[in-house]
């Protein structure tokens, strides 16, 4: 096992590299770009050994995978923001077609005006598309997580791309320790990709011609089964990695001092991490809070939320906002709860704009709700202390 | 006289003075279509496949093949279809060639079939990005100078006071000239062609699978819906196209310019194109250059525009080949 | 054929996959062998492919296809082709 120090964006194109996909194609953004310039790196290496094609634009880059995948070879990309956003007609086209791209996106504002900063909003924007959605707060957590990706999305029960989310620069440009297997334990953990279909001279198929309502409703259908047995396989496969590499970042949430507690937090990214030293505090004082940080947004793990439920009053706080109605996750979450627990659901936005969320401000956040004296949903700092 | 450039034992170059007989038999687009009848790009399609053979591989972006290719679970083409999204079939191609070569199956051809929507207005950006990355595949724009799929909407391609649903009294503008497009990006091969030489068509096709690197050919296709003429004169269409110069078959290989056929004698002086409103007159699209009553300013300005255009022509390739 | 498994819009090749197209038809192409000189302009035009050579270099319709374009009988030199309309009850 080696460690290597470096920030999130190098870690994920080391561990993309290590997958060894036949083709990157991929179009700078700030900040992902030292991600796909350290891909480039491996390439004037030699250690990437695959097809790496500079496309023009993010768009093109999801066609570029997709066209990939399609001829049957495991492709990777990664963008951030506007990136995602100007490629969103095609990501529902790789989803459809059932092709397990890789792609890590670093959770950027969204503008005008221009800001790098980060939030969720870009991600989660796409949650209807299909994708499976992966929040890390680490940058081991990055590393292990795209590998990890490329088994459960290449699943012949699953066949669905795969999103890598992380705040921008708090951890794309953040360095910390990472333990780096050896290449052939990751070559045993992930063996070669055998494509669901692909597009074969000797078995000519046409994909995607026009496709009628109830046929098309099948292909739906087949997508949702897909996620649902991706619950399985995302607990297993952090499971076996856990094993294997010793390391655990839970499967749908990394359960944090939950024992005994009456509240749980919940959030994804950076601030899911900061809550930690939040909470340690909390617990400190003697309140009976845990964390429950939420890893895995798409398939949504309604059940894990029933057992938080079950368990405690909830605290989310969402670092994206649907405007006009409320945070992602505290909505989906109350969703998943409705009928089925008597839970409290608290919601709060914090963090838009990349405006810095410190362990301080969330400690006021639960002190808030804890004290009584907080409304079901408010967008923390707007409404007083 | 039949002139072949064989190496390893395939044909690499087309037949010269070759013939419809000399074409082979094999074919990939299966009767029974959802093509309209006397549509153009089937008949198109026919000959490129001939000349391209079953180890080949297609994007096609939305356009009127996506539908013609008929509805699931069935299609209409016996080789390897993808279908992808309106702007990104040469991005897509990018996608499919890095593949292949990758897994060592560089004989594989791989081709984007796109309309002139998907070329010169929507597909222009990742064609021009292909085309610059010198993506190892032959790309081939089949243009019916409308977005046609959609209902016959004019198109960067679309020519000027064409009728459109979208240009009601004619388009005021000229069409944008994609062939100087493509050369300013100075790939090995490119064509124009048309539907009605399908020798020509199959020549270039084949020559342009011969060549390692970025390949454009543009094929004209008469639409009987969208240029508003009888089904059967498709072929027809195209050839006065030719004839009047509305349209030049040639070819630039290696930044030289060639023209073909009747094209070639046109820029020689050889012959004199017929007039162009031999051509438009044809056309249901142009009906109301001539009914209620003759607009002699725009067949002036559209007669005039081709002889400048054959003027540019001449100036730059004439004696230069 | 191979036949995948998963369930998205991957489609087979088939022959009439509109089915049996020459039910669009107002015209019908007849074809006078007679006057034919095997040029072949007929076999390479026809948008629908359903003009096949025969041994003898002559061409045949297929007229469970043939959609009635009429552009074999516009191509052809010596005008052995002729469009006639279809009676209705075919």
């Amino acid at each position: 096992m080696n460690v290597m120090i470096d920030t999130g964006n190098y870690v994920a194109a080391k561990a993309a590299v290590m997958a060894k996909p036949d083709v990157v194609a991929a179009y700078p953004i700030t900040p992902q770009t030292t991600l796909v310039e350290g891909i480039a790196r491996y390439v004037a290496t030699g250690e990437f050994k695959g097809e790496y094609i500079c496309v023009e634009s993010e768009h093109s880059a999801m066609c570029a995978c997709i066209g990939a995948s399609a001829a049957g070879s495991r492709t990777f990309t990664a963008t951030s923001s506007h990136g995602l956003l100007l490629m969103h007609e095609m990501l529902h086209w790789a989803a459809l077609a059932r092709l397990p791209v890789v792609m890590c996106n670093i959770n950027r504002v969204i503008g005008p005006g221009w800001n790098i900063w980060s939030d969720q909003n870009d991600s989660i924007s796409q949650r209807d598309t299909g994708w499976i959605q992966f929040y890390c707060s680490s940058n081991q957590e990055i590393f292990d997580t795209v590998l990890q990706s490329f088994k459960l999305g290449e699943h012949k029960k699953v066949g669905l791309p795969v999103m890598i989310n992380y705040d921008a620069f708090i951890l794309s440009h953040t360095s910390m320790p990472v333990y780096v297997p050896e290449q052939r334990d990751v070559d045993d953990f992930l063996p070669s990709f055998k494509p669901l279909w692909k597009l074969d001279v000797d078995n000519p198929i046409t994909f995607g011609n026009i496709i009628g309502p109830a046929y098309y409703e099948k292909v739906r259908r087949a997508m949702q089964d897909a996620q649902e047995n991706a619950k399985t396989f995302i607990t297993e496969i952090a499971k076996e990695w856990k094993n294997k590499f010793g390391r655990y970042h839970g499967d749908f949430v990394e359960r944090y001092k939950c024992e005994g507690a009456e509240y749980i937090l919940m959030s994804m990214g950076a601030i899911g991490a900061e809550s930690k030293v939040a909470i340690d505090n909390l617990r400190a004082e003697g309140l009976k809070i845990g964390l429950a940080r939420v890893r895995t947004f798409r398939p949504f793990p309604a059940e894990e939320m029933l057992k938080l439920g079950k368990q405690a009053d909830l605290i989310v706080i969402d670092r994206n906002i649907s405007i006009g109605s409320e945070g992602a996750l505290f909505n989906e979450t109350k969703a998943a709860l409705y009928n089925k627990s008597d839970a409290k659901v608290y919601g709060f936005i914090a963090g838009l704009g990349g405006k810095d969320v410190t362990y301080q401000d969330i400690e006021k956040i639960c002190k808030k709700v804890i004290n009584g004296k907080a409304k079901d949903f408010e967008w923390y700092g707007f409404e007083g202390d | 006289m039949v002139k072949q450039k064989i190496l390893n034992g395939t044909v690499l170059r087309g037949i010269k003075n070759m013939t419809i007989k000399d074409l082979p038999d094999i074919e990939c687009v299966i009767p029974g279509s959802a093509a309209c009848p006397g549509c153009p790009a089937t008949i198109g399609l026919r000959v490129v496949f001939k000349a391209l053979g079953k180890n080949t591989i297609m994007v096609v972006p939305a356009c009127c093949t996506a539908v013609i290719e008929s509805l699931y679970p069935n299609t209409s083409f016996d080789i390897p279809v993808m279908n992808i999204a309106f702007e990104g079939a040469a991005a897509g191609a990018s996608g499919v060639e890095a593949a292949l070569r990758k897994q060592g199956k560089t004989d594989t051809t791989v081709v984007a079939w796109a309309g002139d929507g998907g070329t010169y207005d929507i597909g222009i950006q990742a064609l021009s990005g292909a085309l610059e990355r010198q993506t190892n595949f032959i790309y081939i724009c089949y243009n019916n100078q409308i977005y046609s799929n959609t209902g016959i909407q004019r198109s960067g391609a679309t020519p000027y006071a064409a009728w459109t649903t979208t240009t009601v009294k004619g388009k005021t503008e000229f069409r944008k000239e994609m062939g100087d497009i493509i050369m300013a990006h100075h790939i090995p091969y490119s064509a124009q062609a048309c539907i009605s030489y399908p020798e020509d068509l199959y020549n270039k096709v084949k020559k342009a699978k011969s060549i390692k690197g970025s390949k454009y050919i543009e094929i004209l296709a008469p639409c009987p819906p969208g240029w508003r003429f009888s089904m059967d004169k498709t072929v027809e269409m195209g050839k006065l196209a030719v004839e009047t110069g509305a349209w030049a078959l040639y070819e630039c290989e290696n930044d030289v310019v060639t023209f073909n056929g009747k094209s070639k004698l046109i820029l020689e002086k050889k012959i004199e194109p017929k007039p162009i409103e031999e051509w438009i007159k044809q056309q249901g699209r142009f009906r109301h250059l001539f009914k209620p009553e003759r607009d002699e300013k725009r067949i002036k300005e559209i007669q005039e525009h081709t002889n400048q255009v054959w003027e540019r022509y001449r100036k730059c390739y004439l004696g230069k080949q | 054929m191979k036949k995948y498994d998963v369930v998205t819009s991957i489609s087979y090749p088939k022959k009439g996959a509109m089915g049996k197209t020459g039910s669009w038809r107002v015209f019908k192409p007849k074809l006078d062998k007679n006057k034919c000189v095997k040029c072949l302009q007929c076999w390479v035009f026809c948008p629908e492919g359903v003009i096949t050579k025969n041994k003898d270099g002559t061409v045949s319709i297929d007229f469970d296809y043939c959609k009635g374009c009429g552009v074999c009988a516009n191509v052809c030199k010596v005008k052995a082709i002729v469009m006639e309309r279809e009676a209705e009850d075919k």
